[in-house]
């Protein structure tokens, strides 16, 4: 029995209206469960593939070729958190608001489902008693509370556009940790956009390496970093800078 | 070892919050002291009270022998340049680079006003830019390259300390890597005296050759870099150093 992809790229081909090519003819699937990490530098066309695959272009962008397949629904996790949530609106509101309307609850149900959710992406049980602003929370609760949301949708795939970018180091670890075990727990297939090549190799089984628009390499983590044959690939992986090991070992990433 | 500048117990506070916390650190001639730290952490506060820019609550600072006081002379504020982390922001969109360095140039009176051009030119070939680059604007080059603009800037005046608050973390990964190696070389070239902010450890490892690590307005070590990145004194550079990504091993 082959294993059905839950998302399929075909020959995809975005462009803006004067005629500039942005996306250029690119494939890859997806399938159930599986992380693949989308890397390149600004400009290659890692986010415009991944609003495409959730259907939401920016104005002016339109697909022009391809087709994506998908049977399951998709959520997305932005690189602003902030950006992402209504400043004028307490988190918990605004939890509760998508679980209401995408699970078709009760809205008492809802509050109850959004407070769960919360709990388990690690915010302050406080919130139970008295809601807070997006203003009020730190950068990691915002992106806490944005996967929170994403999550709401129960989505087959988590679509996640940098979600580390904007928050530091320690933080950024926390997250990405959380990330892991709800996909363990939830199951949900992910496609990861980065341009550090570090997190995606430590998130993802297999890799895609964009450049202008186009694909200049896919496969296999550990065999693609092995054997890079894109000179532009070993130039990421170079531009993660070295560090000597730690005496004594941190905690390692899995 | 000669000294360039000495921090002396400097705290800082806005309102009731204290941005920096006594604040003692010393910065040797001819070497780069790495700050790093986590947004909030009182880096930059700590740059702009060094630059001038904010005047602290307490303490003091000595560049060299001098104390540098809360109104500054001019040629104290030479002394001490800066390059921020956006070089969109930091150059006037609206002067040539020619204009760009020349006013610094004459201001400071570095050079006579013949020599001008002859000396932005050297600047710019310092930068490994083009000499054609003298009459273009600021938007029309890459960030990377806007960067080196700023830079050539910063060191047409000839200062004796450079400070660089997070230089390269608006760049793509291969424009900041040729950007840090830019720094290597005006490291060895022009024996350079510096404070490097970053965020990012590995930029800080590859610049530094001292590194203090600040947490919520307190320095919490202050290390020689070798040692630092291999056994840290404080947990929490510990905590800091673990939670760097690192490229799997083969």
């Amino acid at each position: 029995m082959t294993i059905q992809p839950v998302l399929e790229l075909e020959e995809l081909t975005l462009a803006a209206p004067s005629t500039e090519i942005l996306v250029n003819s690119i494939s890859f699937s997806l399938e159930r469960g599986e992380s693949l990490g989308l890397v390149g530098e600004s400009g290659s066309g890692k986010s415009l593939t991944l609003r495409a695959i959730l259907g939401l272009l920016p104005r002016g962008v339109e697909q022009t070729g391809g087709v994506v397949r998908s049977k399951v629904s998709s959520a997305m996790v932005f690189q602003d958190p902030r950006g992402a949530l209504d400043p004028l609106c307490p988190v918990v509101k605004q939890l509760t608001e998508v679980v209401y309307y995408r699970q078709r609850t009760s809205l008492k149900a809802a509050r109850r489902i959004a407070l769960e959710l919360l709990e388990r992406l690690g915010l302050p049980a406080s919130l139970k008693t008295k809601d807070r602003y997006p203003g009020q929370l730190s950068g990691g609760q915002c992106q806490r509370v944005v996967i929170a949301l994403a999550l709401a949708c129960k989505p087959g795939i988590l679509l996640c556009d940098e979600p580390t970018t904007a928050l530091d180091v320690t933080v950024q670890r926390q997250i990405i940790d959380t990330i892991t075990s709800l996909q363990q727990e939830l199951g949900f297939a992910m496609v990861f956009v980065t341009h550090n090549l570090a997190i995606a190799a430590n998130l993802c089984s297999r890799l895609v390496v964009m450049k202008q628009g186009r694909i200049i390499e896919q496969g296999e983590t550990h065999s693609l970093l092995r054997h890079p044959a894109e000179a532009y690939t070993q130039m990421l992986m170079d531009s993660v800078l070295p560090l000597p090991e730690l005496e004594g070992g941190g905690v390692s990433w899995k | 070892m000669e000294v360039a500048l000495q921090v002396q117990d400097i705290t800082v506070r806005y309102g009731g919050f204290t941005a920096l916390d006594q604040i003692r650190l010393e910065l040797a001639r001819h070497t780069t002291l790495g700050l790093v730290g986590e947004s909030g952490s009182g880096k930059s506060t700590l740059a702009r009270v060094i630059a001038g820019l904010i005047t602290p609550d307490e303490g003091q600072l000595l560049l060299g022998a001098e104390p540098l006081g809360k109104k500054r002379s001019k040629a104290q504020h030479k002394q001490i340049q800066m390059i921020f982390q956006n070089p969109d922001s930091s150059l006037n969109p609206r002067h040539t680079v020619r204009q760009i360095l020349a006013e610094a140039l004459l201001f400071h009176r570095i050079v006579e006003r013949s020599q001008v051009e002859r000396r932005s030119k050297e600047l710019l070939s310092r930068v490994q830019l083009d000499a054609k680059s003298l009459d273009r604007y600021p938007h029309e080059f890459s960030g990377g390259q806007r960067q080196r603009i700023a830079i050539a800037r910063a060191l047409s005046v000839e200062p004796s300390l450079l400070i660089a608050d997070e230089p390269t973390s608006a760049l793509d990964v291969s424009v900041q890597r040729s950007v840090l190696e830019l720094f290597h070389t005006l490291q060895a070239e022009l024996n350079l005296t510096m404070l490097f902010i970053s965020h990012d450890l590995g930029v800080i490892h590859a610049v530094s050759d001292t590194v203090a690590v600040m947490r919520q307005g307190q320095l919490v070590e202050v290390n020689s870099k070798d040692e630092f990145f291999v056994r840290p004194q404080h947990e929490y550079s510990r905590e800091l150093l673990s939670a760097v990504p690192k490229m799997p091993q083969y």
